[in-house]
């Protein structure tokens, strides 16, 4: 296991993962209509920052928030690695982005970019974990982040895959996804931060599975999802579960999927956690974002035993992936 | 690469397989039209897919048809390069360019360089762990493979390498089998 030891989330509707929290706690969502970002693209709904972002820039910002339980000496040592999830960034040359990011800090170790499509926050994460774990490193920075652009939004459009209006995960009426911008980073070590007044949370296991069954559709009976969720819940019980944050896209294909998935793991009484309605999808960003949010919403849980959430995420290419995070106050 | 068992490295004009070269009349991406032919031939959908995933699977095909001492089915599929999915992302931005807007959704599907991992997955029905990292040096990805246990008490084969399609014709694949602890 590895220890959460800072977090962040820049999203349009805030600055900081509290921020973000309380915006979710009274309802507030970024999705609205768009009519004229993008030339030809027909209107959309999604979650996209007013004054439009630059990728690299904006993901400095979010490490530095990130930072404040840390220090800036930490992320410029040797032993800490940058791993960036991201499907396009803000141009087609990612790793040059993730170099970028990791020099401003002052870090020359050669960053991972992962690109498993959605579920990339996830693997982000669960690469950092076996980085850690294997002594490679002694600190990852996980950073997720997509913005929109013409060509996502098209592609999106082309598939027939987007709801006119909010998504509606899970809901029998939900008619496609929302897409989504945002910044999220996760810093893992394989130490604790002596004296944090915080809830400490350390990741526990992760796991990847393909369906091996379409490139663009989910698994009818959720094979990989539901082999990612035997997976980690190994060594617990559903009952300790206190949360289970679903992708929950507001696809038909793919909610059903999941609640197949779900229910074959034995996990369907376990309460659901879906933020599609109130970011859209962020895409890279959705794995590291997600997770956060899934913690804060277990923190408010006062218990004595541990607090286990599980995040779950699928994507093209027919991808799965699930990690479960404990919380020991 | 630890335990690295068998290989296939394969550019634009040459194919390699464990050291020894693979005559191939054609070059380029009619070379791997030639090269799924004599090894596959009964997939069509490879005709779907962009080059990025050609080369992938056919480098995957001819990887695990070999017969070795130890042919277990690979538990999963680790791919890595520099350039994600240039090639078809410059493909499908031709369809959405000024005045000509007509987005492509098949090839908007293969502007994420996971899919050749997806495409393996079918092929092999592997339900294992698919990942793509895009790096610098297939040295990286090699540090990244070695911090992967096995789940089991035993090594399990992982198929992995890089692969690199940056421009019509223009690609390289190394691919190979290795055994995780």
């Amino acid at each position: 296991m590895v220890y959460c030891i800072g977090h962040s989330i820049i999203s349009p509707l805030g600055e900081g993962s509290q921020a973000n929290f309380d915006a979710v706690q009274a309802g507030r969502t970024g999705l609205k209509i768009h009519t004229d970002r993008f030339a030809d693209v027909e209107p959309f709904c999604a979650s996209l920052f007013d004054t439009p972002q630059s990728f690299v820039p904006l993901c400095i910002k979010s490490v530095e928030q990130a930072l404040v339980y840390g220090s800036l000496s930490m992320v410029r040592s040797s032993d800490t690695i940058f791993i960036l999830s991201t499907t396009k960034g803000d141009n087609l040359d990612l790793w040059t982005s993730a170099q970028a990011i990791a020099r401003h800090f002052c870090n020359t170790n050669p960053p991972v970019v992962v690109s498993n499509a959605c579920t990339s926050g996830v693997c982000a994460q669960i690469t950092a974990q076996r980085l850690l774990e294997a002594g490679m490193y002694r600190q990852a920075v996980v950073i997720g982040c997509d913005l929109q652009t013409r060509f996502i939004v098209s592609g999106f459009q082309s598939f027939k895959a987007l709801s006119p209006e909010p998504c509606l995960p899970f809901s029998p009426d939900r008619k496609g996804l929302n897409l989504g911008e945002a910044a999220a980073t996760i810093i893992y070590s394989q130490q604790p931060i002596a004296n944090s007044q915080q809830p400490f949370w350390t990741l526990e296991t992760g796991s990847i599975h393909n369906d091996a069954n379409h490139i663009s559709a989910p698994s009818r009976t959720g094979e990989g999802a539901y082999q990612c969720l035997t997976d980690v819940m190994d060594g617990v019980t559903p009952d300790e579960i206190a949360l289970i944050g679903v992708h929950g896209t507001a696809t038909p294909y793919n909610d059903a999927m999941e609640q197949t998935a779900i229910e074959r793991a034995g996990l369907q009484n376990v309460p659901k956690n879906m933020l599609k309605p109130f970011f859209g999808h962020t895409m890279g960003a959705a794995g590291v974002l997600e997770t956060i949010l899934c913690m804060k919403e277990a923190e408010r849980q006062k218990t004595q035993k541990p607090i286990h959430v599980i995040k779950m995420l699928s994507g093209f290419g027919g991808v799965n992936a699930a990690i479960r995070l404990k919380s020991e106050y | 690469m630890l335990n690295a068992e068998s290989y296939i490295e394969i550019t634009p004009a040459s194919v390699v397989r464990n050291g020894q070269p693979i005559a191939v009349s054609e070059t380029g991406d009619r070379m791997l039209v030639e090269l799924y032919r004599r090894y596959a031939g009964d997939y069509p959908k490879f005709f779907k897919m962009d080059t990025l995933c050609r080369l992938g699977f056919i480098a995957a095909e001819i990887l695990l048809k070999e017969p070795t001492a130890n042919s277990q089915q690979p538990t999963a599929i680790i791919m890595a390069n520099r350039s994600a999915s240039i090639k078809n992302d410059t493909d499908y931005l031709a369809t959405i360019s000024d005045g000509n807007y007509y987005p492509s959704p098949s090839l908007f599907v293969y502007t994420l360089p996971n899919i050749v991992t997806g495409e393996i997955a079918i092929r092999h029905h592997i339900q294992g762990e698919t990942a793509f990292y895009i790096l610098d040096t297939p040295e990286q990805l090699e540090t990244i493979v070695k911090s992967q246990k096995s789940k089991t008490q035993s090594p399990e084969p992982i198929l992995c390498g890089w692969v690199e399609c940056s421009a019509a014709n223009e690609f390289y694949a190394k691919l190979q089998i290795i055994w995780n602890n």
